[in-house]
């Protein structure tokens, strides 16, 4: 039933802020500390386990797969509501400190993105060479 | 007539959500089809209807002085429950379903790495811009720093540092901005910083925190690495909300007195 894979999506969820907030109060931060991250983790482990039991029925599944396609729409809401107003009053030290280091992380991407792979990319280079 | 527009105004109001489905449905058909007719394509769809978004929301919030955005308007309140923070959240978990658990293994260190420097650049640059605004106390450089991190890191360091409302604000402000340009920037940089796997968009995730703006922006540039891109920004926040006050504000307040 599509309730069953609906479910599945709110008990990870509450799970997870749950652990968030928990993590939160234990660290001694007024913050949930990667809650949604958490719940991320536990969606794809009971997925992936219900998956090859075959638990997991492709009605049951709808549940799930509507709620990640409706995620545009919502993303687009979110975006209707946010302090836009106040974003721009904050003036140019606001504007500033926001887009360097909007600009200083887009930089960033390309070289970390290369930690821990760099390595094994060589590797099969190499060892496609040697196949050859 | 106008008995009219009240009765129809009161039926959208006492039904929010479903207005807002409705109203969110045309913007997104509106916005591909300017994507298609202006564009051919060019630009994905989801970007415009975001740079909709966002004008309506400044449209919103000039009309009616609030804070929601659009969601201050009466009869479109439903938008702020559509795209508040449980429902958003709700379907970024549900993108989790399709995600692949051995590139998340594979990308581990990376998106650790990444969260470090993103979190601890991001004072860094804010700080700095703060001190050349003539914000040079150590209380006021470090929260401006915590606003470039995220909206929300900032207030809450500010409060636990004892910063002055108006730097706070300034803080929000900053947090609001970075929010903005990620979500309507990143298509169009993606090809520029190989942002067009689960890896980089980890790293993406981790160096930018803002969940809002990664989840929008990876929305309008590819909605496979949706998942990968919130996961490692969710922890964002916290790491910043944990540094901030502590690491972040001594070092700072050594540096600067």
């Amino acid at each position: 039933m599509v309730i069953y894979g609906v479910a599945l999506l709110a008990c990870c969820m509450i799970a997870g802020i749950f652990v968030g907030e928990l993590l939160g109060k234990v660290i001694g931060v007024q913050a949930n500390v990667g809650g949604v991250g958490i719940a991320m983790l536990l969606m794809i482990l009971l997925a992936d386990l219900l998956r090859k039991r075959g638990r997991l029925s492709p009605i049951s599944r709808q549940g799930v797969l509507f709620w990640s396609s409706i995620y545009i729409p919502v993303v687009v809401a979110m975006a209707a509501k946010q302090n836009v107003i106040a974003a721009v009053k904050g003036g140019p030290a606001a504007l500033l400190a926001g887009a360097l280091a909007v600009v200083f992380s887009c930089a960033m991407v390309p070289l970390i993105s290369r930690i821990g792979s760099a390595n094994t990319g060589v590797a099969e280079d190499v060892a496609t060479k040697d196949d050859r | 007539m106008n008995t009219l527009f009240d009765l129809l105004a009161q039926v959208l109001m006492r039904n929010g959500l479903v207005t807002a489905f409705a109203f969110v449905g045309v913007t997104v058909w509106f916005s591909y089809f300017l994507s298609n007719r202006l564009t051919r394509g060019r630009i994905h769809g989801s970007a415009i209807a975001i740079l909709i978004g966002l004008a309506l929301a400044y449209m919103g919030g000039a009309t009616t002085g609030g804070t929601q955005g659009l969601a201050d308007i009466e009869i479109l309140a439903g938008v702020g429950l559509l795209g508040g923070a449980m429902l958003r959240d709700f379907a970024i978990i549900a993108t989790a379903f399709g995600v692949n658990l051995d590139e998340i293994r594979r990308a581990g260190a990376s998106a650790i790495v990444s969260l470090f420097v993103g979190v601890l650049g991001s004072f860094a640059v804010g700080a700095i811009v703060a001190y050349a605004f003539g914000y040079t106390d150590a209380i006021s450089m470090t929260t401006i720093g915590a606003g470039a991190a995220t909206y929300i890191v900032g207030p809450v360091t500010g409060t636990a540092i004892g910063a002055s409302s108006e730097v706070v604000a300034l803080s929000v402000a900053a947090g609001l901005v970075k929010s903005m340009m990620v979500m309507t920037g990143t298509p169009f940089v993606a090809r520029y910083i190989g942002l067009n796997n689960p890896r980089s968009a980890m790293v993406y995730g981790g160096l930018m925190g803002t969940t809002s703006g990664v989840a929008g922006g990876l929305a309008a540039t590819d909605p496979k690495l949706v998942p990968y891109g919130a996961m490692t920004a969710t922890f964002y926040t916290g790491l910043g909300c944990l540094l901030g006050p502590s690491v972040v504000f001594v070092v700072i307040r050594a540096m600067f007195g």
